[in-house]
């Protein structure tokens, strides 16, 4: 009895290893490389991992809803930028010299922060509209959007680097807990937990989430049920313009400074995140614990990269192989099932 | 020399589950037009997708000139001169006449002497050429998404005639067309046959079969009833042979009673001037009406009409005497309307999704805490009675849909219907693609459902399960209402009657 089970054990492992070969294969790649490098199990390289991932986490949830529905969004990293621009903008120090909007009084940055979530969503309700109202192909739709936004982020920040925060800002959001021996829980990552969770909790058990999977599903099938899929189409890029929003505060403090070229490619990095981590580019598909690893690995496969001492230049061409391998192993999977 | 252009005998194709065509023949003549003729699903299409090449049969074989051949697929039906229309026309509507008549087999030159390229001014002339000999005046170069159906259609015919066709099959080829576009189809056929091309016609329209086919056969249940010549025989012989099926003891006893007009349609015609116009009708409490018509009758589009699927330019919709103003299917479902779709992968399953979300998609509401947290205690009930009542086959409520037999999908959707507990059910088809034992529980349902007083619209293209089935039945033709059968004296000829009623 006690063999028959074991069997089925490693059958099962052996499953989850060929359903997620691209995760398997980088969590192989990083014991490899924690074995050649002393510095790669380090608490601060632990610590560093996470907040870096915490950032890309929100973004790719804010995305993963236009994905479920077959759509996309182009738009996310500029719209982070914008949000990183704004926030900048308005938590400028008061007795800071280059201050841009010198009308503006010092702000508090938590209204602040509100005005940067009402700005997100204003962008994502417009994707939204011109998803669903002037029928534009999500894709084409968000690239116009993108470099609209792009556009706005140049004109409202002078094309300059934005530095001089208020002190509460940045150490706010730099904020940690515990210090052992260089290990940290970084707010950021608390950020991201609750989001994560209430992110699961509408993708599971609200009307809402269940809305997008049958909109991703079948969208002809769940307007026929009666869902109102031009209402929750829109609700979705509207959800996607805040997250970015939050991203782009959270970023802008991170760095302790602001451009419009900040969250550059980041909306392909989050794109790329989701779909390692298991959501279906045919639609209907994801999971939030999904998501999640998805943007673990990628950043994970950064790190590695850094730690091989690759040129950077060669980076990028690793992580593109790798979504490529990614996206066309995901496809595999539902042509094998036809 | 054979007398026959083209022979197939012994045709057999079985899809799971059903037996398409059983021993099946026909024979065609040069220079004749066969006409092939049978209910809808009788295996028409079927058998000219078997001498298209599109599917493979099981057994049989299609001589030609009396040699046996075997096409493998419609390329190699083309080499072979055979040319086919389809009902459904799929031209390229952004390019050219001429690029989609040559497609695929471009007339090809080379280009300073070696290089490739596409003789565009020889493929021109050729389709002037090949227009002129269809009698269709536009030019070579204009987009085929800016001509009529009609004149698509005539581009079609002219790309099976520059194949040098023998045999040229028509399926439903007037179905779209207005009277002035049939004359000038049937020139292009008297032309046609004129250089001994052989025709086979599919067509439903008896006046237009008895006027310009030769032979006429006539199919019933996948099976071959005869071969006639068009001369000897009279509408309703046709009509006898096409339907004379008997009526086996398919469907449960009715205990239904038929009790106050509840949904009543009035004036309701589409925004598209080819689909359903000046349909009204009413529908009593408990009452199962049956809605019959041809293939292309625009049943379907009507009753999506009044679901909210399509949209209407004019006409009433009242549920108890108040009228309904519906937009989208949502409006109709809050007002207790339910509709269960034809197409149930196109428009009812969410295939990837498990049968857990797709039963409790549009019933969502009922299981909310503190108004908006799904109880999945409730829906995983939902699922489970649905299961129970229905006898639904499913290994779990986390299963995909996809993988459930066809009949099973159908149950969750009905199960997916019954949650918002309707009063007025619109059933499309419900039985179309279903074994015949899952069919014997969905009729059950069905009589269930009008025993408890809900009031049931049933489209079907079955007969022989419209009178089983209807208290009355509603026949249509080409977007109109031809007359109501009452179901006790409903017979296959009446209804038939009223189904081909084109004028």
């Amino acid at each position: 009895m006690e063999v028959k089970k074991e069997v089925s054990f490693a059958k099962k492992f052996a499953k989850i290893v060929t359903g997620n070969p691209i995760v398997f294969l980088l969590l192989i790649a990083a014991v490899v490389v924690g074995c050649l490098k002393d510095n790669f199990f380090s608490w601060a390289n632990l610590t560093n991992l996470m907040s870096n991932t915490a950032i890309r986490f929100l973004i790719a949830l804010g995305v993963s809803g236009c994905l479920i529905t077959k759509g996309t969004d182009l738009s996310a990293g500029r719209q982070v930028g914008f949000a990183a621009v704004v926030a900048g903008i308005m938590c400028q120090r008061g007795d800071y010299n280059g201050r841009l909007w010198k009308f503006l009084p010092e702000m508090n940055i938590g209204l602040v922060f509100l005005v940067v979530v009402a700005a997100g969503l204003i962008w994502g309700l417009i994707n939204g509209l011109i998803v669903t109202k002037l029928h534009v192909p999500p894709f084409i739709a968000t690239l116009g959007t993108q470099t609209i936004i792009y556009g706005i982020s140049l004109v409202i920040s002078d094309a300059q680097p934005i530095g001089g925060f208020q002190k509460i800002y940045t150490t706010l959001i730099n904020g940690r807990i515990g210090d052992v021996k260089g290990f940290h829980l970084p707010y950021l990552l608390f950020v991201a937990g609750v989001f994560g969770v209430a992110f699961w909790f509408i993708y599971n058990k609200m009307r809402f989430g269940k809305y997008m999977y049958a909109i991703g599903g079948n969208d002809v099938a769940a307007e026929v049920s009666g869902v109102n899929t031009t209402k929750t189409l829109i609700r979705i890029y509207t959800t996607a313009g805040i997250m970015y929003a939050v991203a782009g505060y959270l970023l802008a403090a991170k760095s302790g400074g602001a451009s419009a070229s900040m969250g550059q490619g980041y909306e392909l990095e989050a794109i790329a995140g989701c779909t390692i981590g298991g959501v279906s580019t045919t639609g209907g598909i994801g999971t939030v614990p999904g998501i999640l690893v998805g943007v673990l690995v990628f950043e994970l496969l950064k790190i590695i990269l850094q730690f091989l001492g690759v040129n950077p230049y060669y980076n990028y061409v690793v992580q593109g192989l790798v979504i490529v391998l990614a996206v066309s192993l995901d496809i595999r999977k539902y042509i094998a099932k036809k | 020399m054979s007398e026959y252009v083209l022979e197939m005998s012994g045709v057999c194709k079985s899809f799971p589950g059903v037996k398409a065509l059983d021993q099946v023949q026909l024979k065609l003549r040069p220079g004749k037009v066969h006409a092939l003729m049978g209910e809808n699903g009788a295996g028409k299409s079927t058998l000219m997708k078997c001498m298209f090449g599109i599917y493979k049969m099981d057994a049989g074989q299609i001589l030609m000139d009396g040699k046996p051949v075997t096409i493998t697929d419609p390329m190699d039906a083309l080499k072979k001169g055979i040319a086919m229309v389809h009902q459904e026309l799929q031209p390229i509507p952004a390019r050219t006449v001429g690029e989609n008549i040559f497609l695929g087999r471009y007339p090809m030159k080379k280009a300073l002497g070696f290089i490739p390229v596409i003789d565009h001014k020889k493929m021109y002339d050729d389709t002037a050429e090949l227009l002129k000999r269809v009698r269709m005046s536009f030019d070579p170069k204009q987009k085929v998404g800016e001509l009529s159906v009609s004149q698509m259609q005539s581009v079609e015919i002219a790309k099976a005639v520059s194949a040098n066709c023998r045999v040229l099959i028509l399926d439903e080829p007037t179905s779209s067309l207005t009277a002035n576009e049939v004359e000038a189809l049937f020139r292009i056929i008297g032309d046609l046959k004129a250089e001994n091309v052989a025709i086979v016609y599919i067509s439903h329209k008896m006046d237009e079969i008895l006027r310009i086919s030769d032979d006429v056969t006539i199919m019933r249940d996948g099976r071959y009833i005869g071969t006639w010549e068009a001369k000897e025989l009279t509408t309703d012989q046709i009509i006898r042979q096409m339907v004379g099926r008997e009526l086996t003891n398919l469907y449960p006893s009715k205990s239904n009673k038929p009790g106050e007009i509840v949904f009543e349609v009035k004036d309701f015609t589409s925004i598209n001037p080819r689909s359903f116009r000046d349909v009204s009708f009413q529908l009593r409490k408990g009452e199962i009406l049956g809605v019959g018509g041809l293939v292309g009758a625009q049943r379907t589009e009507l009753m999506e009409g009044i679901f909210g699927i399509r949209s209407h330019i004019k006409g009433q919709v009242f549920y108890k005497g108040k009228e309904l103003h519906i937009n989208r299917p949502k409006d109709a479902i809050d007002q207790g309307i339910a509709m269960l779709t034809e197409d149930r992968r196109g428009s009812g399953i969410m295939g990837v999704l498990s049968v857990a979300d797709n039963i409790s998609i549009s019933s969502l509401n009922k299981y909310l805490d503190y108004g908006c947290f799904i109880n999945g205690k409730k829906v995983e009930q939902l699922v489970q009675d649905n299961v129970q009542k229905m006898n639904i086959k499913t290994p779990s409520s986390k299963t995909q849909i996809k993988s459930l037999s066809g009949g099973n999908q159908q149950k969750v959707l009905v199960g997916r219907w019954l949650a918002n507990n309707p009063d007025v059910l619109i059933l499309d088809e419900p039985t179309r693609g279903i074994d015949v034992g899952a069919k014997y529980e969905i009729y059950c349902i069905i009589a269930d459902l009008a025993k408890e007083g809900k009031s049931i619209i049933m489209i079907s293209s079955e007969m022989s399960e419209l009178i089983g089935m209807s208290d009355r039945i509603m026949v249509m033709c080409n977007g109109r209402v031809t007359g109501f059968v009452d179901g006790q004296e409903a017979t296959q000829e009446n209804i038939m009657a009223y189904a081909t009623q084109f004028n």
